[in-house]
């Protein structure tokens, strides 16, 4: 079966999460695409984390199912979700400050390549390993700073080595927790043009809190409040709709979100 | 050059090991010799605390394992070949790691420590306890293990100079392997585990396999100090065991400086003599030792390894007010 736009990578089918007495989660669907960029939005502790953190196999569901390409995935660990094509960036830049750029590549990298014959051996002898690094600076416009300690990075940076990092690892499903968190304006609009880059190969989640950004990149827009699906579709239908104005954006009515 | 500045002292410090029987008495010899049995200890200790995060305060066990590993597993009366019982000593705290690691990693921080140290306390208690090893007099070993290169006999262990080249030896051979280990990717991944495991997780490594390897290679080298020690003592006690001797491991690892190689040898060469000195001096030496490492973790974060940085800093930044 060839791969083409549109296919259906990873779909989550009611997926509960409680947290003793209290639902985090309640009977989420979500359907995600290669070629869609998928947001998912809502208030703080409306419970975007813990659905992303179901996702990536970090939290197990109370019930609910997951699939990637139609395989039930929802029993994986963590890692081997990440080695069948479940990638994820954190909300909190999580790098490793002492490694170079350069290194932080190579270490997600070679966790596709975990063979003994490939472990013990320097990092940066291995060709594949290395010359998949040398594409994800490329792609996320870290050329320039491979052999800086990525410590020593601004935090725009920072966060574009976290999305290196994830690319490294050939996931087939990007989910990105507020990958623009924290990024000044011309940083901001790089990582908007990757993510737009990204979308061709890519089935991608993001949860964002730029609204301008989310408006620039989303297919499909997903609105969550207190753990519960509140209404899915298109940006237009959402920007439209009366029960996400009033239950999220309308905190100040009026305001124009276009 | 900064590769010639890094490299010299350490070719100097081997020459000087290497002519040092020559000069020294016996005494000198053996406690050379003990405190380089203790460096490979302690290097072995910090591929865990210091590479991977994993603090084991039960590091001894496998130091008192391998030792009781010669006098149990060598039949009564046997000329003992030291191809056949290092390996299998080294084995059996490898198999002890590996039996407990698969326990103890699923715990992590207090409960870690906590849990090493249980385990550990289980074995000393083992041999001091039962008739297994001899209780708590331990036990002599008749002979020690013999050298032989092609039939011919290359190394007498009854005499503390060959001991001590033995022991030389082995503790540059464990150096080296570690310094190329902890450069392959195998130990970047152990950093990475330190630095992040729930990231390491999240690329895709299953970080329990990762930790369960270097518990069982820590294992195998604290067994080869083990191993060491008796064929420099010649008898094996419960002590080898001892709460303590993981915590004096443990203390020789962050005076030192947790997370270098060389840290747990100037570590090993440092306690040694403050022990010897202060045993010289006062009756309650401990107390001397207990102050002075709290002096070195107050005035010298990341150990005497970190000296020459600090040292290099310190004129950097001289140079700069000039």
């Amino acid at each position: 079966m060839t791969e083409r736009p549109g296919d259906v990578l990873l779909e989550a089918r009611g997926l509960t999460r409680h947290f003793g007495g209290l639902a985090a989660n309640s009977n989420v669907s979500m359907t995600l695409r290669r070629g869609e960029i998928h947001a998912l939005l809502g208030p703080n502790g409306a419970g975007k984390s813990t659905f992303i953190n179901m996702l990536s196999g970090d939290l197990p569901p109370s019930s609910g199912t997951i699939l990637l390409k139609g395989d039930d995935v929802t029993a994986l660990s963590a890692h081997r979700r990440s080695r069948i094509g479940i990638g994820r960036s954190f909300q909190r830049t999580n790098i490793f400050p002492t490694f170079s750029v350069q290194e932080n590549c190579v270490l997600a990298a070679q966790s596709r390549q975990q063979q003994p014959g490939r472990i013990f051996r320097p990092p940066l002898q291995n060709e594949a390993v290395v010359a998949r690094s040398h594409e994800v600076m490329a792609l996320a416009g870290l050329n320039h700073c491979a052999s800086q300690i990525a410590g020593t990075l601004s935090h725009g940076e920072q966060r574009q080595l976290e999305i290196a990092m994830v690319l490294a690892t050939n996931p087939a499903v990007l989910l990105l927790d507020e990958p623009l968190a924290g990024m000044g304006a011309e940083e901001s609009s790089r990582m908007v043009d990757l993510l737009a880059r990204l979308r061709r190969d890519h089935a991608i989640l993001l949860v964002e809190h730029d609204m301008d950004a989310v408006f620039a990149l989303a297919d499909v827009i997903t609105v969550l409040v207190n753990g519960e699906l509140l209404e899915s579709g298109p940006p237009e239908q959402i920007k439209a709709s009366p029960a996400v104005r009033s239950a999220y954006l309308g905190e100040d009515e009026g305001t124009d979100y276009a | 050059m900064t590769r010639f500045f890094r490299t010299f002292p350490m070719i100097a410090a081997l020459a000087v090991l290497l002519v040092f029987p020559m000069f020294g008495q016996i005494f000198y010899t053996e406690l050379v010799a003990k405190t380089l049995i203790l460096a490979i200890f302690a290097m072995s200790l910090d591929l865990l605390v210091g590479y991977t995060g994993l603090v084991s305060f039960g590091h001894a066990a496998y130091f008192g394992i391998a030792a009781y590993a010669i006098p149990l597993l060598t039949p009564a009366g046997a000329v003992n070949a030291i191809w056949w019982i290092l390996p299998v000593s080294v084995l059996a705290a490898a198999l002890a790691a590996l039996l407990i690691g698969v326990f103890v990693l699923r715990t992590k921080g207090i409960y870690f420590i906590m849990v090493t140290l249980a385990f550990a306390q289980m074995a000393f208690f083992l041999f001091h306890d039962t008739d297994l090893g001899g209780g708590s007099d331990g036990i002599f070993l008749n002979s020690k293990p013999t050298v032989t290169v092609f039939g011919l006999e290359a190394l007498t262990l009854e005499n503390p100079t060959h001991i001590y080249y033995f022991v030389l030896a082995l503790t540059v051979s464990v150096y080296l392997l570690l310094r190329w280990l902890l450069k392959t990717s195998f130990g970047h991944i152990l950093i990475g585990i330190r630095s992040n495991e729930h990231r390491m997780v999240a690329m895709g490594y299953n970080t329990f396999h990762y930790k369960l390897a270097i518990f069982t290679i820590a294992g195998a080298l604290a067994g080869l100090a083990g191993f060491l020690q008796v064929v420099l003592t010649g008898f094996v006690t419960p002590e080898m065991l001892a709460w303590h001797q993981s915590g004096n491991v443990l203390l020789v690892v962050i005076l030192g400086g947790i997370g270098t190689l060389i840290g747990p040898v100037l570590g090993a060469f440092t306690f040694i003599a403050l022990q010897e000195f202060a045993q010289g001096l006062v009756d309650r030496w401990q107390l001397v030792m207990g102050i002075f490492i709290i002096l070195v973790v107050f005035a010298l974060p990341g150990g005497l390894a970190a000296i020459p940085a600090r040292l290099r800093r310190r004129l950097v930044k001289g140079a700069d007010n000039d």
